[in-house]
């Protein structure tokens, strides 16, 4: 089974994020890059299957130079490979943008799934998963809790607000994770040296026969045209009880209607 | 710095994320039983490849240079228990060291192979009640019987004790007396005879369960020696030398982050009109400690560098020692100082750092021990 994971990395979960005054996108400089928290849950999970059906896990990733750091992280978990893209011209690409890169650089090379966190932390939108199998007209199989492969067949508990749904395919397909799926591994020492030996793809816009007009800041649908710290926080209400704090407490809650 | 690769610094987040979600979570709860469940954590640690970092691949080693392990004890260092890093170190730096380097392949297989990979727990044995940092004056014995060793003696301030699966073991196998006739032996601690005396109620590190044990005519096979009979305290002295860099590595970023967590503090609290930290005392005081602190990290880098190149650091290990023990100490006590009444409460971590890190100036050689050493290499004779 070939599996291709396709991982972001984002600013360090817990730094304080920033914009850029120059074009309003995210600072990715002011804060430490780290693999997205998901997609660690998506390696941990392709690894597993490969463990147990044998085959092979190849590590995508879109991003500036530093974003080999996170490509180097999936590596050292166990990962065979990696394919990073690296460009200018990616700068400031939306989610569209992002999943026609993605899809372009997936296509032809015969996965048979790809899989994804379910959303990045830095900007939220859990959207590219399904953009990218729509665009490689491919199954796509989102929020998976639990995921099972028998043959040509993928299998999944798809995570909903009151259980699960079983939904399934047949490969290829897009899997996304969430984060009840697994634990993921620390990257041991020896995967680490190992990862060193483990080759990574280095593509061009152009090597990957991608049109320029749809990458980017200038092809993005949505403009950034001001932004501004959020405000500081107001102060709270304080509610003495004197035996009637209950019925306060709820009073205050109907008032704002959230009963 | 020549010292730290990417790769370092990869293994770095490796285990400071597993110190953050497998073992600090934890610390509160462990501290209170008086003990942590080594089994389950041990596994962990192995998958990352924590406990033989430097041995031979063939064994489940890493095959990898001293750096890493700097790298692994300085995490461990920022854990926030001391009892716990130290338990970790004793199985990777302490108890493990002599059986990797000199011991058989059989016993290797049998007893290094699961314990690099966290499913066996050991200790070390070579404190008695009435011998410590005078290793010389242990009175434990194992007489031959036929292809047995058959043991008697008590072992004192052991580590992991009451959940070993075994222990590498130092005792007199002769009666040549002083330094002679002692040889390092492994016993499982499932030997009729062998038991737990007690478990040793302490003033810190009470995450981890030290323990006294009893030797009651205990019989191993005499292939458990390790190395060549007799040899055993010139094994146990290189094996101090691990132990003491161990405790240096683990004590200096200790220090670093107790103090980054009092500055924290510093600056939220506040104390006639303005914060703590405003105070030119305070910046002075802590400033002296980062000095300090920087220095003796700075010559711990360079002297597992030159351990690295193969030289030997025997006397740097032992200034190291001396130092980071100290200077934990003067750390803790202005961390302790600049909380005030916090700082002396036991639901800050502070207190329990103080009590920590005290254990720096005693175990693994106290200070006086290495003044000793230092005394001699500087050819003032034998104190």
């Amino acid at each position: 089974m070939k599996i291709a994971v396709c991982v972001k990395q984002v600013p360090d979960t817990w730094a304080e994020k920033a914009l850029k005054a120059a074009d309003s996108t995210l600072d990715r400089d002011a804060a430490d890059g780290v693999m997205n928290e998901l997609d660690e849950y998506a390696v941990e999970e392709a690894l597993k299957l490969t463990e147990a059906h044998g085959g092979e896990v190849v590590v995508v990733t879109m991003g500036p130079e530093r974003a080999g750091e996170t490509v180097r992280k999936a590596l050292s978990m166990g990962a065979d490979s990696g394919v990073h893209l690296v460009d200018e011209t990616l700068h400031g690409s939306d989610a569209l943008a992002t999943s026609y890169a993605l899809a372009e650089v997936l296509k032809d090379r015969g996965f048979d799934l790809v899989m994804f966190g379910s959303e990045s932390t830095d900007a939220r939108m859990s959207v590219v998963p399904a953009m990218v199998a729509e665009r490689l007209g491919i199954a796509q199989l989102t929020f998976a809790q639990k995921v099972e492969v028998s043959g040509p067949t993928v299998t999944i508990q798809r995570a909903t607000e009151t259980g699960y749904d079983t939904v399934e395919a047949q490969t290829p397909a897009v899997v996304s994770v969430v984060e009840k799926i697994n634990e993921p591994r620390y990257p041991s020492f020896k995967g680490i040296m190992a990862a060193k030996k483990k080759p990574v793809e280095t593509l061009s816009v152009s090597d990957a026969g991608l049109d320029a007009a749809r990458l980017g800041l200038s092809a993005a649908w949505s403009q950034v045209e001001d932004f501004a710290a959020r405000p500081p926080k107001a102060a709270g209400t304080i509610v003495v009880d004197e035996g009637d704090g209950g019925a306060k407490l709820a009073g205050f809650l109907a008032e704002q209607k959230f009963i | 710095m020549m010292l730290f690769t990417p790769e370092h610094d990869q293994f770095r987040k490796s285990v400071r994320k597993l110190v953050e979600d497998e073992i600090n979570p934890y610390c509160d709860e462990w501290e209170e039983a008086e003990i942590f469940p080594a089994h389950e954590l041990f596994p962990k640690l192995g998958a990352i490849g924590a406990f033989g970092l430097e041995y031979d691949p063939e064994y489940g080693g890493g095959g990898a240079d001293h750096s890493f392990t700097t790298v692994l004890a300085e995490e461990l260092g920022r854990a926030d228990c001391g009892g716990v890093p130290m338990a970790i170190a004793v199985q990777a730096g302490m108890a493990t060291p002599a059986l990797a380097r000199y011991g058989s392949d059989e016993l290797k297989r049998e007893f290094l192979v699961p314990t690099l990979a966290g499913d066996l727990v050991c200790s070390i044995a070579v404190s008695e009640p009435g011998a410590g940092s005078d290793v010389a004056g242990i009175t434990t014995r194992a007489r031959r019987d036929g292809d047995d060793w058959v043991i008697n003696g008590r072992k004192m301030w052991i580590t992991t004790g009451t959940q070993s699966d075994w222990i590498c073991l130092l005792a007199r196998t002769s009666d040549e007396g002083g330094y002679q006739g002692m040889s390092m032996i492994i016993v499982p601690t499932s030997s009729p005879g062998f038991s737990v005396g007690r478990k040793i109620k302490k003033m810190g590190n009470n995450s981890s369960d030290t323990a006294e044990l009893v030797l009651d005519d205990v019989r191993v096979p005499v292939r458990h020696t390790i190395g060549e009979e007799g040899r055993g305290f010139q094994m146990q002295m290189s094996q101090f030398q691990d132990e003491r860099l161990w405790i240096s590595y683990m004590a200096v970023t200790g220090a670093r982050r107790a103090i980054d967590r009092t500055l924290e503090y510093l600056q939220l609290r506040e104390a006639f009109g303005k914060p703590l930290l405003a105070n030119q005392y305070i910046q002075y005081t802590i400033a002296e400690l980062v000095a300090e602190i920087d220095i003796v990290q700075g010559f711990l880098h360079h002297t597992a560098e030159r351990y690295v190149a193969g030289e030997d650091v025997t006397r740097a290990a032992t200034v190291a020692k001396l130092n980071s023990g100290r200077l934990s100490r003067k750390v803790a006590d202005a961390c302790v100082q600049f909380h005030g009444g916090m700082g002396y409460a036991e639901e800050m971590w502070v207190a329990r750092y103080y009590r920590d890190c005290r254990l720096g100036s005693i175990g693994g050689g106290a200070d006086e021990v290495m003044l000793r050493i230092i005394t001699m290499l500087e050819g003032m004779g034998r104190p």
